[in-house]
């Protein structure tokens, strides 16, 4: 993971939000990578920040009620926090591409997909309309529409679910960006339109060389397409590291318990494990590990300090008071 | 087909709330002087009021839909009632139209885009303001300032005198600025609804996802609301426009009368104190016409519009 | 393995009761946070206050204020004036020793006139909004509840025929011929929908008596278009004019041509919530109707009708100083601003503190009565909430 691999370098991003009278903090110093040519996954459950982070990155967080308090969001040599918005915009769609979660909610309903990827490719690039509508064509083709021609005047709503995310996707590659984040893109599919997807996106991936920032609540899907992984609670990463490492030994209680709540075959008929409690609703800022109330290994230390990571070679590491004092021990 | 069976349903209502109130129509009442008996007689005899009244209800909407009514006050023919006045209200509408859709959308985008700002809420203010007076209130205001500040002349459709005698364009503007006041009156209320509910539609399609998605794309932000969001959020205004179509009968009695603008409502209302039956009538009708006729396109213009509809 | 703290408290039961007692704080927290509304409800109390006290200045035989009573000698006075004690009896005299508000064109005080005119607007607008709310509410809730249940147009129709044969004995021919030509229209119907359901192999007549053509939702939604057909004002003034002049007859009638948005809401929201889980669940535990709508959906869907309250009773006391200006307002003795205001446009240049005072009035009660309003919807709305 050396600096002339690295695409993306987030560090301590925090990011707060205001909603009646009350702060809450979103994301609260998280930092990650991503490489050239990497998939790299950020998991956690539903609330734990990572969907802010994407935003963050894209310049997206809706500034009234959110504010972005600290960190660096390094791109290209570039702190993308402190560009201002006409900058930020060469960036987005060019460079660095989204793709959302809900498709029909996230596609124009009175424009044609047609228009709208022709949108995504004119924002940042004079094309003849012949040469338009022949990107075009060739970016459905890509993302496995068929009969692209008579699709391009389809207006959202006639297509399903799984081909709206597909043009979403046709968006994002328009204009080669190097990077893409994901957020969450199969949660509103089926299941087997799930598989399709991640499919397609694997492959454009590899085809084209770029890199993948893919953040989803399904250990699954990490599994299946993430070369490192973090883990994410309550606006911190709590653990990191490839993907081997992590789900082979995780480290962190946290982690240890999303890939214990997993269904397995080898336990079958016995009852499933969870972790107990809730995830927090976001107020506050605790000054311990996040995790501490309902974490079943918590000391008392966990309640005073969140120290930083603990590595274990191969860029494996966890934070956690327990494991710190443990090894402070040694 | 259900808009006929509604019209069909008004007719009979109007029909029965007119002839059911108490006082007769003033040709018919014994007590009135001028009449003799068989003046009475006669008028009774020759608009049916003797017959029982569903016949009269057939008779009436008979002339009615072939346009031979009759005012019972003047003996005029209706239809020329109507229209004679209506040629009066109707650039008084016009005028009024415009103002209203021409500084509500301004109004509103800018305020939504402002939003929390002091213009939005000055804006905001005012609107409230215009819609809480009482419109005499406000009327009177409006003269008192316009005829001791600008010296201009406001009542009536034109100064007395001046048609006959003067050059055309002078004409025309003294005819402009009687105009003038009497539609930004009307337009007032208007604005300050037409222009909270742009507002309103407008921070709505702000929030909506396909504005970030436009945002992601790296579009600019004045592309990402005059093209994704303005689109969207003025659908339904598109629509407002068949709605439009019932003001046309309209007119405000009150601004009307203050600057004795003879037109569609002082009719309607000096028809109602004479028990004009026949005046009342038509204009009802007509009016329940536009009503459903401007519904009804509404409907279309909706269906044209929004892809979600029409496919 | 020690227990996690999470489990050593008390978390399902409490969490959903928290949830709702948290939005209905919070909510309360958004409306006083904004300024214009709170300011708008400040003045809505001070104005009920300031009525409630008129009513008892006003009233009865020998009140502390008379608006009554009639001092021509001391006709149109400008406010702030002080009564000319040679000219009046020492009963005449107004109790603050001036007349605060000036005297209108019979020398009464506008002051006294003002306050009984409060509690009379007030009254207005609140009866005419309360009839216009209850008819709203009870068929909005009908249409959103009962919304698809159908109703035979053959039951109709011969309900129509019996209430055509009742009203041509007891009352007018015209009512026979009215209902006589709904159940014509109606058979019709019946028979032209009978003809395709037919093909079903029943025999043709029981498909008359049996098939279901409209719902009660499509009839409540077509009384409302016919009501919007007309030009309310138009209504009011045609039903005012020749109906005898009087103040119930004026609240009842703005009250009865108003209640057709209320009606919108209260579907609108009725037809969401009916397929909410606990209404169906309250079904499921065979709760009757009218339980569920009052007690269970009735609370959910009043957000919108509270907003139109508000904003009903403002436009009420402005229809009400709209049909005074014509001449068709409250008749005397009562006064109410309207009336005042309308009186006071004689005189327009030579007291104008007669169209003044009330005009200014009526403005800012109504003013506060609009911003309210709206601070309520604004503060009811969880979308906007995301504001900073």
């Amino acid at each position: 993971m050396g600096d002339s691999n690295t695409l993306l370098n987030v560090a301590g991003l925090t990011v707060w939000f205001q909603a009646d009278g009350e702060r809450s903090w979103a994301v609260n110093g998280a930092s990650f990578s991503v490489g050239r040519g990497e998939t790299v996954c950020i998991v956690g459950e539903s609330g734990c920040g990572k969907t802010v982070s994407a935003l963050s990155i894209m310049g997206l967080v809706k500034t009234p009620p959110g504010r972005i308090a600290a960190g660096k969001i390094m791109f290209e040599g570039k702190n993308l926090l402190s560009l201002n918005d006409a900058e930020m915009q060469q960036i987005r769609g060019r460079r660095i591409a989204m793709v959302f979660q809900e498709p029909l909610a996230s596609l124009n309903p009175v424009f044609t997909i047609g228009d709208q990827i022709s949108e995504a490719i004119t924002v940042h690039e004079k094309l003849a309309p012949e040469a338009l509508r022949a990107r075009v064509l060739e970016l459905l083709r890509a993302v496995g529409i068929p009969s692209p021609d008579e699709r391009l005047g389809s207006y959202p709503h006639q297509l399903s679910g799984g081909q709206r995310q597909r043009v979403m996707i046709a968006m994002a590659l328009a204009c080669e960006p190097d990077l893409i984040i994901a957020d969450e893109p199969t949660t509103a599919l089926d299941v087997t339109i799930q598989a399709q997807i991640l499919n397609l996106l694997k492959s454009i991936k590899e085809d084209r060389g770029l890199s993948l920032l893919y953040i989803t609540h399904d250990l699954g899907v990490v599994a299946s397409i993430a070369d490192r992984v973090y883990v994410m609670y309550a606006g911190c990463v709590v653990e990191q590291g490839e993907v081997g490492d992590v789900f082979l030994e995780p480290r962190h209680p946290y982690t240890k318990g999303l890939l214990a709540s997993l269904p397995d075959r080898a336990r079958r008929g016995m009852p499933l494990t969870g972790i107990p409690g809730y995830v927090p609703g976001r107020f506050g800022r605790p000054v311990g590990c996040p995790f501490e109330p309902r974490c079943s290994e918590a000391e008392k230390e966990c309640h005073i300090e969140f120290p930083q990571f603990l590595d274990w070679g191969k860029g494996h590491m966890a934070r956690c008071p327990v494991l710190y004092s443990r090894e402070k021990r040694r | 087909m259900q808009k006929i069976i509604t019209l069909f349903f008004v007719s009979v209502v109007s029909f029965l709330i007119i002839h059911l109130a108490p006082g007769k129509p003033s040709q018919i009442d014994p007590m009135n002087p001028k009449f003799t008996p068989e003046l009475v007689e006669r008028f009774k005899k020759e608009f049916h009021l003797d017959k029982p009244l569903h016949v009269q209800y057939a008779l009436f909407y008979k002339d009615l839909l072939v346009g031979r009514t009759v005012s019972w006050k003047d003996n005029q023919p209706v239809l020329t009632k109507i229209w004679e006045r209506f040629t009066n209200s109707l650039p008084l509408f016009i005028v009024g139209t415009i103002i209203t859709w021409t500084l509500s959308f301004p109004l509103g985008i800018s305020s939504a885009l402002k939003r929390g700002g002091a213009y939005d809420r000055g804006v905001t203010f005012f609107s409230y303001l215009l819609i809480s007076i009482p419109g005499f209130f406000f009327a009177y205001m409006l003269i008192i300032l316009v005829v001791s500040w600008l010296q201009v002349p406001v009542i009536g459709m034109e100064t007395f005198g001046l048609s006959t005698d003067s050059p055309a364009l002078s004409a025309f503007m003294d005819r402009l600025w009687h105009l003038l006041l009497p539609s930004v009156l009307g337009a007032s209320g208007g604005i300050a609804v037409l222009s909270r509910y742009v507002r309103s539609q407008m921070l709505e399609v702000q929030d909506q996802d396909y504005v970030r998605t436009a945002r992601a794309k790296g579009l600019s932000s004045d592309q990402v609301y005059y093209k994704h969001a303005l689109r969207n959020a003025l659908l339904p205004f598109v629509t407002m426009f068949g709605l439009i179509l019932p003001g046309l009968i309209g007119g405000s009695v009150i601004i009307e009368s203050i600057f004795s603008w003879p037109g569609m409502g002082r009719m309607a209302y000096e028809a109602i104190l004479a028990r004009d039956y026949p005046v009342i009538l038509t204009v009802n009708f007509i009016s329940a016409v536009l009503v459903l006729l401007g519904t009804f396109i509404s409907d279309v213009l909706y269906m044209v519009v929004d892809p979600r509809i029409r496919l | 393995m020690k227990t996690p703290k999470s489990h050593q408290r008390q978390i399902s039961a409490e969490e959903p009761n928290a949830i709702a007692a948290k939005r209905r704080r919070s909510s309360w927290i958004l409306f006083k946070q904004n300024k214009i509304a709170l300011t708008g409800f400040i003045i809505f109390l001070v104005f009920f206050a300031v009525a409630v006290l008129g009513l008892f200045l006003t009233s009865g035989d020998d009140p502390v204020l008379d608006p009554s009573l009639v001092r021509l000698q001391e006709k149109l006075k400008p406010p702030l004036s002080s009564p000319n004690p040679d000219a009046l009896a020492p009963r005449e005299i107004p109790s603050m020793k001036i007349y605060l508000f000036g005297t209108d064109d019979l020398g009464r005080d506008v002051l006294a006139r003002m306050l009984q005119g409060a509690w009379v607007s007030l009254t207005v607008g609140f009866v005419a909004v309360g009839i216009a709310v209850i008819v709203g509410i009870i068929l909005g809730g009908l249409a959103g509840y009962f919304g698809s249940y159908r109703v035979s147009a053959a039951h109709l129709a011969i309900f129509c025929l019996i209430a055509g044969g009742a009203g041509i004995s007891y009352w007018h021919p015209f009512w026979g011929l009215a209902m006589g030509s709904c159940a014509a229209v109606l058979i019709l119907i019946t028979v032209s929908a009978g003809r395709k359901r037919g093909q079903e192999g029943k025999p043709f007549w029981v498909n008359l008596i049996g098939i279901k053509t409209f719902s009660i939702d499509t009839l409540i939604m077509r009384l409302v278009d016919i009501m919007l057909c007309f030009p309310s004002f138009f209504l009011i003034l045609t039903v005012v004019a020749l109906l005898p002049a009087s103040i119930y007859n004026i609240m009842a009638v703005i009250g009865l041509t108003s209640w057709m948005g209320t009606t919108r809401f209260v579907r609108a929201e009725f037809l969401s919530l009916r397929e909410q889980d606990f209404v169906i669940a309250a079904r499921a535990l065979g709760l009757g109707f009218a339980r569920i709508i009052f007690r269970h959906m009735m609370p959910n869907a009043l957000a919108p009708v509270l907003v139109s309250t508000t904003i009903g009773i403002a436009s009420a006391i402005l229809t009400e100083a709209g049909l005074s200006f014509l001449g068709f307002g409250v008749p005397p003795p009562y006064a109410t601003w309207g009336n005042i205001l309308s009186d006071g446009k004689r005189f327009i240049f030579d007291a104008p503190w007669l169209t003044f005072i009330p005009g200014l009035a009526i403005l800012i009660v109504v003013l506060s009565f609009n911003l309210f309003g709206e601070g309520i919807k604004d503060a009811l709305n969880p979308r906007l909430k995301e504001r900073g």
